[in-house]
């Protein structure tokens, strides 16, 4: 990458990161409000087993939320997650169930399958220059029917796999400290999101994936192979993708193959309210996560509140209009 | 494997062609990826094997698109079939093009929800009020017929989750008054959702001591959603599936109501083939239901409308 490049990335950067820092302030105050509104309102919601719930509730969309910021940072959009995410849930299943293979190689079949799906969707968008919400849509589409295709219309259930539902159940924590017993799932949404947050901060990836997003022809033209990094990006995407389809199989001891459908728009929902600009080069991690927590205490504390249920979604649509609301101004004036 | 599919999509293709010799009944369901479709959909087959006639089987992808469902039944008529098959996602949406297909005498059978019309001949279906009366006398039974208890319903608009709801809370209002049903929320048939719901309820109402999902993506969610809260309730269901037939088997749910999905699909195709034959049918035609725990489930009459 030459020194233009970077000066116009790292340029980028440092703008963004003195908003994203605000935003994710704003992001963060939100979510504290919530917690406290709730916990007034709401009898039984400050209860360990209710915030445990809570961590556990927000592992899928949070891990979908990170597959989409890489994605969306870099001038993208990803609607096949939600699919591709069941999809891999489903080929982890043929691998286990069907063909009676080894837990690990269920494991890595549907990280292996996540990640060629997302290079599928990268090559789509760099060689054949297909707009990336309409490539995406197209394997939102594609990945849903062969999942159902390939299971047969039917769920694949991880019962010969004994071991498998202690991915996302079982609690390691509870061994080091009993009386806490955060689930797994919640575990791993905290790894991903903190390697994420590594690899877009401090690698090489990451600062294409910045480039990329604030100015793809001067990235183009100062020798970046755009083409490739593009679909390096859409890979890890759907790699990440495959986790999260771990982590929903091993919840519901089961690959459900109708399933998926809608998770991209809450995932997408997620990390815009955490402050990552649909327009690209702008974003942070911890701002996705913030934003799916934001919406799984919405929806926890709304439930337990009583709210009826049409009106749950109306104040969670109202939520999503106000954060990117926030959002634009401050980036106006930041 | 994938030949089959290949080979029986193409027959599929090819009897739908005009102008083939059997007779053809296109069969319009509510869906096709949930087990009970499928179940449905090899009732259908097995009678039409039987009566010597073509049928294809389709349905939208979701509950909720009765745009598409009407897509559908245009292009069946379309194909000027002699006999319709039909499960209305929305009833009155169907009424227009379900009297084009009368005005060109083509008979209609209705199954599952029916339609509000008197144009099919005969609707197969399942008593939802009445089944979801049984539901909720054996919950009041099983929790000493007083106590809180909720329901995960898997939709609030279609006709069955409405049925299911308020069969199961008239018969618990009428019978029961010592039983209070403190929360009824909709998970959209989505297992996922449906735990997180589950485990809502469970956390604003800690007192309950039973709760009734209404189909199956919901019951699995009330299954999971209690094991995820360590909390012992009374958990009864709908349906089959392999996921819900185990939890009955080992205790976890205490037991299910399910309808009679194969029974559903031979009856439509049946009663096609009768009305061609000008033989006179009921307006309504129950396939029945039964409810079915431990003691049961492997009963030959229950085993054989329960699914994997």
């Amino acid at each position: 990458m030459t020194d233009f490049a970077l000066a116009e990335a790292s340029a980028a950067r440092s703008k963004m990161v003195r908003v994203a820092a605000l935003q994710k302030a704003v992001a963060f105050v939100v979510l504290i409000a919530l917690v406290g509104y709730f916990t007034i309102a709401a009898p039984n919601f400050m209860t360990e087993a209710n915030l445990v719930g809570i961590l556990q509730a927000t592992a899928v969309n949070g891990v979908l939320g990170v597959a989409c910021t890489f994605v969306i940072i870099s001038g993208g959009i990803d609607l096949s997650v939600g699919t591709l995410m069941t999809f891999c849930a489903v080929m982890c299943g043929v691998v286990l169930t069907n063909w009676g293979m080894p837990m690990p190689l269920g494991v890595v079949a549907a990280l292996v399958f996540g990640a060629l799906s997302g290079a599928v969707s990268g090559l789509i968008i760099a060689k054949l220059k297909v707009p990336p919400f309409i490539a995406t849509l197209g394997m939102m589409l594609l990945l849903k029917g062969l999942a159902l295709v390939i299971a047969q219309d039917k769920p694949i259930y991880f019962n010969d796999t004994p071991n498998f539902s202690m991915i996302s159940n079982d609690s390691l924590v509870s061994y080091f400290w009993p009386t806490f017993e955060v689930p797994n799932g919640v575990l791993i949404l905290f790894a991903v999101a903190t390697l994420a947050a590594i690899v877009l901060n401090k690698s090489i990836l990451g600062r294409y994936v910045f480039a990329l997003g604030s100015n793809e022809e001067a990235a183009r033209l100062s020798g970046v192979n755009v083409d490739f990094w593009k679909i390096v990006i859409y890979a890890l995407g759907g790699l990440i993708c495959g986790i999260a389809g771990l982590i929903i199989a091993s919840r519901l001891n089961s690959a459900q193959p109708a399933l998926g459908q809608g998770y991209e728009l809450e995932a997408i929902a997620a990390t815009v309210i955490g402050g990552t600009s649909l327009s690209g080069g702008r974003g942070t991690m911890l701002g996705t996560i913030i934003g799916a927590f934001i919406m799984s205490v919405l929806t926890n504390g709304l439930r337990i509140m009583g709210v009826a249920q049409e009106w749950q979604i109306v104040v969670t649509g109202i939520i999503i209009i106000v954060a990117v609301y926030v959002d634009m101004r401050l980036r106006r004036s930041g | 494997m994938k030949t089959t599919y290949l080979i029986g999509a193409l027959a599929l293709g090819l009897s739908t062609a005009p102008g083939y010799a059997e007779d053809y009944f296109p069969v319009i369901s509510k869906g096709f990826q949930h087990q009970f479709w499928q179940a449905v959909k090899a009732g259908a087959e097995e009678a039409a094997k039987a009566d010597g006639v073509k049928i294809t089987f389709e349905g939208p992808e979701t509950e909720a698109m009765v745009d598409k469902q009407i897509d559908m039944l245009t292009a069946a008529l379309a194909k000027k079939p002699q006999g319709i098959g039909f499960a209305a996602l929305d009833s009155k949406a169907a009424i227009p093009l379900l009297k084009k297909a009368q005005a060109a005498n083509i008979p209609v059978i209705a199954f599952d929800s029916g339609v509000d019309s008197d144009i099919p001949l005969a609707t197969c279906t399942t008593d939802n009020l009445k089944a979801a009366g049984v539901a909720a006398d054996h919950m009041a039974e099983l929790i000493g017929d007083a106590g809180e208890v909720a329901v995960v319903v898997h939709d609030q608009t279609s006709k069955t989750g409405q049925d299911r709801r308020d069969g199961f809370v008239n018969q618990m209002k009428a019978k029961h008054p010592n039983v209070k049903i403190v929360d009824i929320q909709y998970g959209g048939g989505d297992q996922l959702k449906s735990t997180e719901i589950t485990k809502a309820i469970l956390q604003a109402h800690p007192g309950i001591k039973g709760m009734f999902g209404a189909n199956e993506g919901s019951i699995i969610g009330v299954l999971n959603g209690a094991k995820e809260m360590k909390k012992k309730i009374v958990v009864i269901g709908y349906d089959s599936g392999k996921q819900q037939k185990a939890a009955i088997a080992d205790g976890s749910e205490a037991g299910a109501i399910t309808q009679n999905p194969v029974g559903i699909g031979k009856c439509v195709v049946d009663s096609l083939a009768k009305a061609l034959k000008g033989e006179k049918l009921d307006k309504v035609i129950d396939t029945g239901f039964y409810w079915y725990d431990k003691s049961n489930i492997g009963d030959g009459k229950v085993a054989a409308v329960l699914y994997d």
